[in-house]
C-alpha cells in the first residue's frame, strides 16, 4: 500500500528538510520533540478532540450538491464542508492543535503568517481562548483586499502587522514571521498556517488536518458504500488539500487532484501553479516546487485569491506529485469567479476564493465523470471575500438590480 | 593550499589583533561600484570581505541589509555577475573574500559549477546563511574539491552537539552571530556572544568571528578583544544606502580599525 511519510529528518523523497539560518535549528529540534511526546500522549489527544468537537464544531458535514451535480450532468458532487468550521475555514483545526502545543511548550507569545486573513482569524481566535498574546504578519496587498479579516483579528485582540516588503503578500508575511522568530525565539512560538516550512511543520500540520479526510472517507463508505472516484482540494501551502488527500493515499483508485492558483495567464508572475511553471527550489525552510528564474531569485505570483498566492507548496505534495500519486492542475482568476458564482446559486453556499478554484475544477470535470463520485473539499466561506466579489462582479452591485 | 582565509588568520595571530570583516552586498547600488567600494575598504584597514550576493527573500536580513539586497537585484545583480566582480578585484587585490549569501541562488547554480567558478574568480570561501549543517554535505563536498572554505553560522541557540557538527562541517573560520536575531545595528551588545565564544572554543581550533549587531567603533573595539575577527555589515550597507562616497566607506573602516586597537 501506498503511504507518505518523511524519513527522520523530514524529508519527502528530495523534499522537505530544514533550511534555516543556525538559530532557528536548536527550537525546531525542541519544538519537534515537543510535537512528538505530545502526539503520543492521550491527555493531549482528548483534549484537542474535544476542542475540535466541542468549539470548533467537528465532524462537518459531507453535502450531497444535489443541483449542482444534476445540472452538470454528470459526476455525484460532495463538499466537504470545512466552511461550516468556527473561523469559517479548515485553519482553525491546525491552530487548535498548535494552541495546545505552544502551551505545553510554557510559551506566552504566539505569532504568526496569514495570506487571506483565514489563518491570522483562527491563530488569534485560540490565542483569545487561551489567553496568549498573538501577532500577525500579513502582506500590505493582502489587508488591502482582504479587510474585513484584519479587523476580526483586531476584535480578537491580535496585533496585526502590514508587511510592505516584496510583493506584500503572503511570501513577505512568513519571512517577516520568521525575522521575529529569529529575534525572539526564546519565549515565542511560531504557528506556522500551511503544512509548509522547516520540519517539522509540514508534518505537524498535516497530521492536525488529517481529520478532514479521515471524516469524509468513513461518511462516504456510509453514506455511497463506497469510495469516491476523486478527491479534489486547492493547494496555496496545501494544508486543507493533504488534510484531505492524506486518508486516501493508499487508497489506489482515488485520484488525488490540488488545484492552484492559475491567475490571469501561464507567463511567469502571473500565477501561482508552482509544479506547471516552477522548478524545485528552497524558500522559507524547505525544498519543494518553487516559482524562481534563472538566477534563482523568487518570482512574483498572482492569484485573485489571496491565500493561493505564494511562490511555493508543501513539500508532501512535491513528493505525492513526482510519484504520481496526487495530480495538479489550475484554475484561472475568472474561473474561480464564474466557480463560485454557481455554486452560490445551485447550492446557495458562497465559498472562499480559494475554495472556489476546487469547485471550477470539479465544474470542468463533473460533466464527462456520469457514474463517479467525487470529492471537493469547500476549505472555507467566502464572506472575507465580499469586497473582491463586488470588485470583480460590478453588474451585481448596481442599484438597478 | 590554505586559502587566504586560512592564511589571515595566522598572520594577524601574530600581529596580535582580531580581523575586521566587512560585509557588503555587492552590486550595491549597482554593479560597477563594487569593485571601487572593496578598494576603499580594503585602504581602510579591513581585512576581509564577505561579498554578499543579494537573495529576493532574505530572512536573517533586518531592513537595511533587505534595502541593500532590493538595490543590488534592481540594478541586475545576479550570483554570475558577482564572480565577474570578484575577478575584478582580483586583479588588483589579494584581500580574502567570502561569498556570503542563501542557498537557492547557489543550488540554482549548481554546487559543483559555484565551485569552480568562485574558485576562478578568486573566491576564497562560501557561507550559505540558511543551509544548515544537517543538509549542506553535497555543498561541502563541491566546495572542498574546488579548494573553497565553508564557513558556517553558530548561534547563541546553538545545542553543545550542534556546535560540534557546525566546527566539523566549518573551515576558514567559524561566524558566531553574537545575538539571536536579524542582521542589523543594535545600540548595546549582546551578552549572548561571551558564552558562545567560550562554548566554541571547547570544540574547535578554528578562528572565530563574531557578528550580527557590531556597527561602531566602541563595539568593534569590544568585540575584537574577545574574538577572533569581527564582521560589520549593515553600518557599511547603510551608508552606502545615503550614498556615501568612497573617501566616506573608507574613513569609516579606519574608525573601526582603530577602535579594535592599532597594528
Amino acid at each position: 500500500m501506498i503511504t507518505s511519510q518523511p524519513d527522520a529528518s523530514g524529508h519527502f523523497g528530495p523534499y522537505g528538510g530544514r533550511f534555516v539560518p543556525e538559530a532557528l535549528m536548536a527550537p525546531l529540534e525542541e519544538l519537534e520533540r515537543a510535537y512528538q511526546e505530545a502526539s503520543a500522549d492521550p491527555v493531549f489527544q482528548a483534549e484537542l478532540a474535544d476542542l475540535l468537537h466541542n468549539y470548533a464544531g467537528r465532524p462537518t458535514p459531507l453535502s450531497y450538491a444535489k443541483r449542482l451535480s444534476e445540472t452538470l450532468g454528470g459526476a455525484k458532487i460532495y463538499l466537504k464542508r470545512e466552511d461550516l468550521l468556527h473561523t469559517g475555514a479548515h485553519k482553525i483545526n491546525n491552530c487548535l492543535g498548535q494552541a495546545l502545543l505552544c502551551r505545553r511548550m510554557g510559551k506566552q507569545r504566539v505569532i504568526a503568517e496569514t495570506g487571506a486573513g483565514q489563518h491570522g482569524v483562527a491563530t488569534a481566535t485560540v490565542c483569545a481562548l487561551f489567553g496568549l498574546d498573538c501577532t500577525v504578519y500579513m502582506g500590505e496587498e493582502d489587508m488591502r483586499r482582504q479587510r474585513l479579516n484584519v479587523f476580526r483579528m483586531r476584535l480578537l485582540g491580535a496585533k496585526v502587522v502590514g508587511v510592505s516588503a516584496g510583493s506584500r503578500t503572503l511570501k513577505d508575511a512568513i519571512s517577516e514571521a520568521m525575522r521575529d522568530w529569529v529575534t525572539n525565539v526564546n519565549d515565542t512560538y511560531y504557528l506556522l498556517g500551511s503544512a509548509l516550512g522547516a520540519h517539522p511543520y509540514p508534518v505537524m500540520v498535516r497530521d492536525f488536518h488529517r481529520v478532514i479526510g479521515l471524516e469524509a472517507r468513513a461518511e462516504i463508505l456510509q453514506r455511497e458504500g463506497r469510495l469516491p472516484d476523486a478527491a479534489i482540494a486547492c493547494v496555496g501551502g496545501g494544508s486543507n488539500a493533504i488534510g484531505l488527500f492524506h486518508a486516501f493515499i493508499g487508497d489506489e483508485n482515488v485520484r488525488l487532484i490540488g488545484v492552484e492558483a492559475g491567475g490571469r495567464g501561464a507567463e511567469l508572475g502571473q500565477h501561482a501553479a508552482r509544479f506547471s511553471g516552477g522548478s524545485p527550489g528552497v524558500l522559507h525552510g524547505t525544498h519543494s516546487y518553487l516559482l524562481q528564474d534563472a538566477d534563482g531569485q523568487v518570482t512574483l505570483t498572482h492569484s485573485i485569491s489571496a491565500g493561493l498566492d505564494y511562490p511555493t507548496v508543501g513539500p508532501e505534495h512535491a513528493w505525492l506529485h513526482d510519484r504520481r500519486r496526487a495530480e495538479y492542475t489550475s484554475v484561472s482568476d475568472a474561473e474561480a469567479l464564474a466557480g463560485a458564482l454557481r455554486l452560490a446559486r445551485t447550492e446557495g453556499i458562497i465559498p472562499a476564493l480559494e475554495s472556489a478554484h476546487a469547485v471550477a475544477e470539479v465544474i470542468q470535470r463533473a460533466p464527462a465523470a456520469k457514474g463517479q463520485i467525487f470529492i471537493v473539499n469547500l476549505s472555507g466561506r467566502g464572506d472575507k471575500d465580499t469586497d473582491i466579489y463586488r470588485e470583480n462582479l460590478p453588474e451585481l452591485d448596481a442599484d438597478t438590480n | 593550499m590554505p586559502t587566504r582565509i586560512e592564511q589571515l588568520f595566522p598572520k594577524l595571530k601574530d600581529q596580535k589583533r582580531a580581523a575586521l570583516i566587512a560585509y557588503v552586498t555587492a552590486g550595491d547600488p549597482s554593479p560597477e561600484r563594487t569593485p571601487g567600494i572593496v578598494a576603499a575598504l580594503e585602504r581602510g584597514g579591513v581585512d576581509l570581505i564577505e561579498l554578499g550576493v543579494p537573495f529576493s527573500d532574505p530572512i536573517a536580513d533586518g531592513p537595511v541589509i533587505q534595502a541593500g539586497a532590493e538595490r543590488a537585484l534592481k540594478a541586475g545583480t545576479t550570483l554570475r555577475k558577482v564572480l565577474e566582480m570578484a575577478r575584478t578585484i582580483r586583479k588588483t587585490s589579494e584581500i580574502p573574500m567570502l561569498l556570503f549569501t542563501y542557498l537557492n541562488p547557489a543550488m540554482r547554480y549548481g554546487f559543483e559549477n559555484l565551485g569552480r567558478d568562485a574558485k576562478a574568480a578568486g573566491i576564497d570561501g562560501c557561507l550559505l546563511t540558511d543551509l544548515s549543517v544537517e543538509e549542506a554535505a553535497p555543498y561541502v563536498a563541491s566546495m572542498r574539491a574546488s579548494g573553497l572554505d565553508t564557513v558556517f553560522l553558530a548561534a547563541p541557540t546553538s545545542t553543545p552537539r550542534r556546535l560540534e557538527l557546525v566546527a566539523q562541517y566549518s573551515t576558514g573560520f567559524v561566524y558566531l552571530v553574537s545575538r539571536t536575531g536579524v542582521t542589523g545595528e543594535r545600540t548595546a551588545l549582546s551578552s549572548t556572544l561571551e558564552p558562545l565564544l567560550a562554548a566554541m572554543r571547547t570544540v574547535t581550533k578554528l578562528p572565530l568571528a563574531a557578528g550580527f549587531g557590531i556597527s561602531t567603533p566602541e563595539q568593534a573595539g569590544a568585540v575584537a578583544r574577545i574574538a577572533d575577527g569581527v564582521v560589520v555589515g549593515s553600518a557599511l550597507v547603510r551608508l552606502i544606502g545615503e550614498n556615501a562616497s568612497d573617501a566616506q566607506l573608507e574613513s569609516f573602516a579606519r574608525s573601526l580599525r582603530e577602535g579594535m586597537g592599532r597594528e
